[in-house]
């Protein structure tokens, strides 16, 4: 039980990047590790103590392997996470070439 | 962005080929071993970002090549529905996505009906987005308007 | 093996820890590739060598467009100063952990115990070895019996790249 409640530990601390930080790079760190977390819990629930790494073979039963079905929807997961993370820097980008810095205080404070 | 030294660049011409076939083999191996679309892809996709990275820009190529790069993602994913849709018609089961080849003996490379040719499709996708998308974000970096 | 797996989980939150506290961006940047790495180690402790190969791919590329971005931004850190603000975010904080925590505790009461997994759902693509001829099983899932998922994810992929050069893009291709 204890890598579950670590688990939540990373995801909770993901969530605190995103509240407190105040630079739209942290908040990015901060999603990118929620969803790490993520991934790893789902994996997590798959696996069997002394199973092998689902890959066909002769020599093992078939009943031994970990459960392939969660790596496969973390698979697709994974790059998607990339493709996201790309367009949120990109996002970065533009507001730091229109207002010259990172920080969401003084983006905010030159609204309208 | 300025490219590197030439100690970098001769070295990059020898390793870039190499990580590229890695990826191939990957992809083709996706089936047997672990791996894949997704990860083979992704390799590949790393070879091209070794060399624009050692061999700086040149800013009209790389818009060039961008434009190509679109092309083949495009097209990509109408290969994908392509192959889908032919598992429709050709397998006479009226599902799509159905294998539509033999499954063949298990552990040999020409195995597993269509699931090869879905491998290749996807690897290219995935290697033209990243590769897309890398591109994107140092060339055009430096053009928005201050 | 559990053991290890907790070793490396306690390293991933120091790490990420770290990253949201370092002074300048790039070492915040950089230890964030604790995350991923420990997390890479993770996936070939619990046996999924599939998802350790991208993982370590996606890392490293990750990291190069991130450093590629924060590159030449020169931004000084401000001095997070305590005041009235921080206290609210907190008790939001605060707040949110309760409730993670009361869904988890709810969540996790129909799990299994770590280690004592039983494959209900997927006992049939266990099986699917014979149906989809592939020997990796988890390719055979996600390109034999969960294709839409992964057209889906081809077209999610796709949307994404014209995002971003819709967004960095001013001119249009043709020069104007």
């Amino acid at each position: 039980m204890i890598p579950f409640i670590l688990c939540l530990i990373l995801f909770l601390i993901g969530l605190y990047g995103i509240i407190t930080q105040k630079n739209l790079i942290k908040i990015i760190l901060g999603l990118a590790i929620m969803e790490y977390s993520v991934n790893l819990f789902l994996i997590m629930i798959g696996y069997i103590d002394g199973g092998t790494a689902p890959i066909f073979s002769e020599k093992f039963h078939i009943s031994s392997y970990v459960d392939p079905l969660p790596q496969a929807m973390i698979l697709t997961a994974i790059v998607i996470g990339l493709a996201t993370t790309a367009l949120l820097l990109a996002m970065a980008i533009r507001l730091y070439r229109k207002y010259g810095s990172f920080d969401i205080r003084k983006i905010n404070s030159l609204k309208g | 962005m300025k490219g590197m030294t030439i100690i970098v660049k001769k070295v990059t011409q020898f390793i870039a080929p190499i990580i590229f076939i890695f990826g191939l083999y990957i992809v083709f191996y996706g089936h047997l071993s672990p791996g894949g679309g997704f990860a083979g892809g992704v390799i590949m996709a790393s070879s091209f970002i070794l060399q624009i990275l050692a061999n700086g820009e040149i800013l009209d190529k790389l818009r060039q090549e961008e434009s190509g790069l679109e092309f083949l993602e495009s097209g990509a994913i109408l290969g994908f529905i392509i192959i889908a849709a032919l598992g429709l018609i050709l397998s006479g089961s009226f599902v799509f996505f159905s294998n539509f080849l033999h499954n063949g003996v298990i552990g040999r490379l020409l195995s597993a009906g269509i699931i090869p040719i879905e491998n290749i499709i996807v690897g290219t996708e995935v290697c033209a987005a990243i590769t897309t998308i890398f591109i994107a974000l140092v060339v055009y970096k430096d053009e928005v308007a201050l | 093996m559990e053991i290890y797996l907790i070793i490396m989980l306690v390293l991933m939150i120091c790490g990420s820890l770290f990253s949201l506290h370092a002074k300048d961006l790039l070492s915040a940047v950089i230890s964030y590739g604790i995350v991923g790495f420990g997390l890479v180690i993770s996936f070939l402790l619990l046996q999924a060598p599939d998802l350790a190969i991208v993982q370590v791919v996606v890392e490293i590329v990750t990291l190069v467009i991130m450093i590629a971005v924060i590159k030449d931004t020169t931004e000084e850190q401000n001095k997070q100063t305590a005041s009235f603000s921080h206290f609210v975010y907190l008790l939001v904080l605060l707040l949110f952990t309760i409730a993670f925590y009361l869904a988890f505790e709810k969540v996790s009461g129909g799990l299994s115990p770590f280690g004592q997994h039983v494959t209900r759902m997927a006992t049939a693509y266990t099986y699917g070895v014979n149906t989809t001829g592939s020997a990796n099983l988890v390719t055979g899932v996600v390109f034999g019996f969960r294709a839409y998922d992964t057209l889906g994810e081809a077209t999610v992929l796709f949307t994404a790249v014209i995002g971003v050069l819709t967004i960095l893009r001013l001119k249009g291709k043709k020069g104007e």
